[in-house]
């Protein structure tokens, strides 16, 4: 490999880091699809997919090959262009915004950072504006669907996710005032001195700054309780009630690829990103560069998964919201609360200087 | 490689809001002018201002032209008219006078360039500099007064929708 100058060396590594976490997010999106369904059987007390393969376990495959063989019906009175390009907007930035994620131990190999595509120093503003990007996926398919209940769907949808980014964002402040970078590997180093105690959700006192972005989290990504744009009981299938096949199959993939990336930025923010909970304790163990890559994925992993499994939970427990009172929660609740978070923050940082 | 971005997103500029005055669907308009918002983006990003790249993405791309989509959307405004003729004036000032302020803007700019100040592609702003701190420093020492300044104003304006809006309800 001698041969190759740096650029090459950064340009190829890039290339194979991006294909797979690419390859690692579907197929993620894929079992994450599994999981909800098999959980949720469980929580209303049945099984949930169990015919193809051991414990249903290939059920995501068939999902896929199903979608991708259905007819892709197209509506004649659509705005054509722009219910074409909704879909592709909502995938695309719910897959971008997964570049900035660090998820392991920085493990340099020739000058490139193996576990994170990009670490851009204003990593956290860029998932920011990746999802606010994201926006427009569902309002142009609601609208161009040319639809009443697609329009309903992203109408409500879009004023939900514009009031519920405000709480979201002022959540933020408080870890980014302890951590006094934008930068995700920067914050996660902030995190990383004594375990569990040096977390921002205990050490960093920022439960009430994760209690505040979960629920935000959960109304951006439109999943339950807040999932009044797909409520079905109501306006059939929401935005997406005109879309088939791939193109409805891409909403589904973005609902879900946003769900882990909201996970991933929850264990990146609040519970220490890829480090121990133990903190050095268990560092002799794995010992080597694979073994302390290895141990730091996989606490990664796990607090991801912890956080599936509660979206999960909670979407198996809790009845949808009525449209005024997530207007009322959002603005009346959340909001003031995370301002008060961010002065008492603020003061305690100034406090201890 | 910052001259190719800004060649490429300059021209996407332009482009789409040439796009925005030429489509007749508000929609697309304001889709276009998201283009321009996020080309902006990435020009301020190749001049080493990343924080404004960020906060042009966030405030005007996610914010307010998601607020203009959704405006648009619930009056549900149809395709503009235009077989009624506008104003005369327009008609015959319009293209002259465009093509007057463009070029005494360029001159401006290209005779007053050593004090006007210029910036370099790439920026001096490198990463080694946080872009948000400088900023921030800025902000609340030199540029402390019109800061607040314009938060009452902001203050003002949201107060006053409010009360226009309190009529209607």
């Amino acid at each position: 490999m001698n041969h190759l100058t740096n650029f090459e060396i950064f340009l190829l590594l890039t290339i194979v880091k991006i294909a797979v976490v690419l390859g690692i997010t579907l197929g993620a999106v894929a079992y994450t699809v599994l999981l909800e369904r098999k959980v949720l059987g469980r929580l209303q007390n049945r099984w949930g997919p169990s015919r193809v393969g051991p414990f249903g376990l290939l059920q995501p495959l068939v999902d896929g090959l199903k979608l991708f063989l259905k007819e892709d019906m197209m509506p004649l009175a659509v705005e054509r262009p722009l219910f074409i390009l909704a879909p592709i907007i909502a995938l695309g930035c719910a897959l971008i915004s997964i570049a900035v994620v660090p998820f392991g131990a920085v493990t340099m190999v020739r000058g490139v950072d193996l576990f994170q595509i990009a670490n851009l120093n204003i990593g956290l503003l860029v998932i920011l504006g990746v999802t606010s990007i994201g926006v427009y996926g569902i309002a142009l398919s609601g609208w161009s669907s040319n639809s009443k209940y697609s329009l309903f769907g992203s109408l409500r949808s879009t004023a939900q996710m514009i009031s519920y980014e405000l709480a979201l964002g002022l959540s933020l402040v408080g870890v980014v005032l302890r951590a006094q970078s934008l930068s995700l590997r920067d914050i996660v180093n902030s995190q990383a001195a004594h375990g569990a105690r040096s977390w921002n959700v205990f050490g960093g006192f920022q439960f009430i700054a994760l209690f505040i972005y979960l629920m935000a989290a959960y109304a951006e990504t439109n999943r339950s309780p807040f999932d009044l744009s797909e409520a079905e009981s109501e306006l059939v299938a929401g935005y997406h009630t005109e879309y088939s096949s791939m193109k409805f199959a891409m909403f589904f993939m973005a609902e879900y690829a946003n769900m882990i990336t909201v996970s991933c930025v929850a264990t990146l923010l609040f519970l220490g990103g890829a480090s121990s909970p133990f903190g050095h304790i268990f560092d002799g163990f794995a010992s080597g560069i694979v073994g302390t890559a290895l141990f730091s994925i996989f606490w990664f992993v796990a607090k991801v998964f912890s956080f599936l499994l509660l979206y999960i939970w909670v979407r198996g427990t809790l009845p949808r919201f009525r449209y005024d009172q997530l207007m009322a929660f959002g603005w009346k609740f959340l909001l003031p609360v995370a301002m008060v978070n961010i002065l008492a923050t603020a003061l305690a940082f100034a406090y201890h200087g | 490689m910052e001259i190719v971005l800004f060649i490429i997103f300059g021209l996407l500029a332009v482009a789409g809001a040439l796009n925005l005055l030429f489509q007749r669907h508000p929609i697309n308009s304001a889709l276009s002018l998201v283009v321009v918002m996020m080309s902006l983006a990435v020009l301020y990003w190749s001049l080493g201002a990343e924080f404004l790249a960020a906060a042009q993405v966030i405030v005007y791309a996610g914010a307010i032209m998601v607020l203009f989509v959704f405006v648009v959307m619930l009056l549900n405004a149809g395709e503009e008219d235009r077989s009624a003729s506008g104003s005369k004036i327009a008609t015959i000032a319009g293209i002259p006078g465009a093509a007057a302020i463009f070029c005494l803007l360029s001159f401006v700019f290209l005779s007053e360039r050593q004090q006007l100040g210029f910036t370099s592609l790439g920026g001096y702003l490198s990463s080694a500099v946080s872009n948000i701190s400088e900023i921030s420093h800025t902000l609340f020492t030199s540029l402390l007064l019109p800061f607040e300044v314009t938060s009452i104003l902001i203050l003002v304006a949201i107060l006053g929708a409010v009360v226009l809006a309190r009529k209607e309800l």
